[in-house]
Formats: C-alpha cells, sequence, structure tokens
C-alpha cells in the first residue's frame, strides 16, 4: 500500500464561546480565545490517501483530481472566511481544531473514489495539529 | 473515527551518554563523542499526543489551558536548560539517550487526568527523532 500526501493552506478567522455557559466561564474555559472580534490562522491541512497504484497509471490517484476536490470543499467554504459565522458544516460547535478537521474527513471521505482517505491532519500553528483517521478509536 | 491532538514543546538540556556498565574504552566505542565527559546539548522538540472524545460543550479533546500547564510542571520545568544526566534524578540511573527520555517523559505525562496519552516524540536534532507510543488494544484492528 502507498500513501500520498497534499497540502494545502488556508487562511480563517474563529472564536470560541459556549451559549450555554455563562460569560465568566467562557472566559474560564476558552480564555484569550473567547474574545468576541474573534481571531485568525494560517491552518495547513495535510491530507493523506492510501492505496495501490494503478498498473496502468502509476498513480494511487489523480493528484490534480485531489487538487480540485480540496479547493471545492475545503477552499472554498474555509478559506478568508470566519469559521464561527461562514461554514454551516460547523453550526453549532465550536470551531475548534478538532471539530474543524471532524468536519473536514466528513467532506472528504465520500469524495475519494481512488484510493481511501487514510488522514488529516489539520495544524492550527506549527505547534499544535490534529489527527483524525479512520479507526475504531475515540469518536469525534 | 480516530482524533488525537497533537502539542509541540520545546526544551534545551544538556547530557552525556555513558554508562558504569560498561569500561572507558566500551563507553567510548558504543556512544563516540556523545560520551564526551563535559557533556554537550540539544534543542529538544517534544510532541505530545492525547487522544479521547472531543467534549462537545468545549469542541476538544483536552483543553491546552489544561495540557500545557501540566506539561510544563512534569517535564518542562525539571529538563529546560538542565543536565539530564546530575538533575534529573532518573538519569542518574539510566543512559540519558533520547530514548531513554522519551520513556521518562511518557511516564512522567501518562497521568494526565483529561484525556488519554497517546503518543511522546522527541526530536533531538532536525535529522534524529524517537517516539514512544501507548500500549494498543489488541482488539483495535485499526493499529496493529
Amino acid at each position: 500500500m502507498i500513501r500520498i500526501t497534499r497540502k494545502i493552506e488556508f487562511s480563517a478567522a474563529h472564536f470560541y464561546h459556549n451559549p450555554n455557559f455563562s460569560a465568566e466561564e467562557n472566559r474560564r474555559v476558552f480564555g484569550k480565545c473567547n474574545n468576541p472580534h474573534g481571531h485568525g490562522h494560517n491552518y495547513v491541512l495535510e491530507v493523506t490517501i492510501a492505496g495501490e497504484p494503478d498498473p496502468t497509471t502509476g498513480m494511487v490517484l489523480d493528484l490534480k483530481e485531489l487538487k480540485d476536490i480540496l479547493q471545492a470543499e475545503v477552499m472554498e467554504r474555509m478559506d478568508h472566511r470566519h469559521l464561527n459565522y461562514e461554514v454551516p458544516e460547523l453550526t453549532g460547535q465550536i470551531p475548534t481544531c478538532e471539530n474543524i478537521a471532524a468536519v473536514i474527513w466528513k467532506l472528504l471521505e465520500p469524495k475519494i473514489k481512488s484510493g481511501k482517505l487514510d488522514r488529516v491532519r489539520l495544524y492550527e500553528s506549527p505547534e499544535l495539529f490534529v489527527d483524525v483517521s479512520a479507526g475504531n478509536g475515540a469518536r469525534a | 473515527m480516530k482524533i488525537s491532538l497533537t502539542r509541540r514543546y520545546r526544551f534545551a538540556a544538556s547530557h552525556r551518554l555513558y554508562t558504569t556498565k560498561l569500561s572507558e574504552a566500551e563507553n567510548k566505542r558504543v556512544y563516540g563523542k556523545c560520551s564526551n565527559p563535559y557533556g554537550h546539548g540539544h534543542n529538544y522538540v517534544l510532541e505530545v499526543t492525547v487522544t479521547g472524545p472531543v467534549h462537545p460543550a468545549t469542541g476538544m479533546i483536552a483543553n491546552l489551558g489544561e495540557l500545557d500547564p501540566f506539561v510544563q510542571r512534569a517535564v518542562i520545568e525539571p529538563f529546560d536548560q538542565k543536565f539530564l544526566n546530575e538533575e534529573v534524578r532518573e538519569f542518574k540511573e539510566q543512559v540519558a539517550t533520547t530514548e531513554n527520555v522519551c520513556r521518562e517523559i511518557f511516564r512522567r505525562l501518562k497521568s494526565f487526568p483529561l484525556a488519554k496519552l497517546e503518543r511522546v516524540r522527541i526530536e533531538e536534532t532536525s535529522k534524529n527523532s524517537f517516539e514512544i507510543e501507548a500500549d494498543v488494544d489488541r482488539l483495535d484492528g485499526a493499529r496493529v
């Protein structure tokens, strides 16, 4: 089996706020991420596809196809957006790295026709990332 | 779907690879310049991976407001700007190789109460890295 990884970057704004928490509790749990004006990140997304290379083309999947899927599913939805207000898939969820990565996994998985989605790794900063993979571990 | 969160930390420390179980000549042969008696140092990068349910109220596996101070107290404060062989008790008894440093850091972090510690990975330099994982339940078919 071969794994191939494609990387893209998008920039987006967010803040953390749970309407069921008091103002004080929001500040305590989310700290400065609770600032209602929001703040932003340059997210780096690594998408890994696993599969056997096609005997004719020698490719697991056409990277151009993957690039188009990432453009349509991720870039157009999230790049230069406010994740709290402009991404319907995140409505009702705190737009943490965990939740964004899980949404991206769910958007991409049905679109990958050659090979299988193996891992989504989303960096919020060089010091923090979330991995989503198949498997029967903890449920998102 | 399996989801994990990884946080990167840094610490700078010195060590010397040397064991009293080997002769001087053997230490020299096995550890080479890493056995230089005065020690040497690295800028270590520590990656800590935790896993567990994403709590619906916070959207988080673990709140960094809780993970960061835990790692800070358990590892960064005792290791940063220190000579590991002399200043971290566990390395008086065992060689401060990065394999052993990985193991010791895993031991110190596995009691993090708010998520399950899955992996500790250390970059000793940009060219060498070491990692240790929690024992995986054999029933978890996704990972063998």
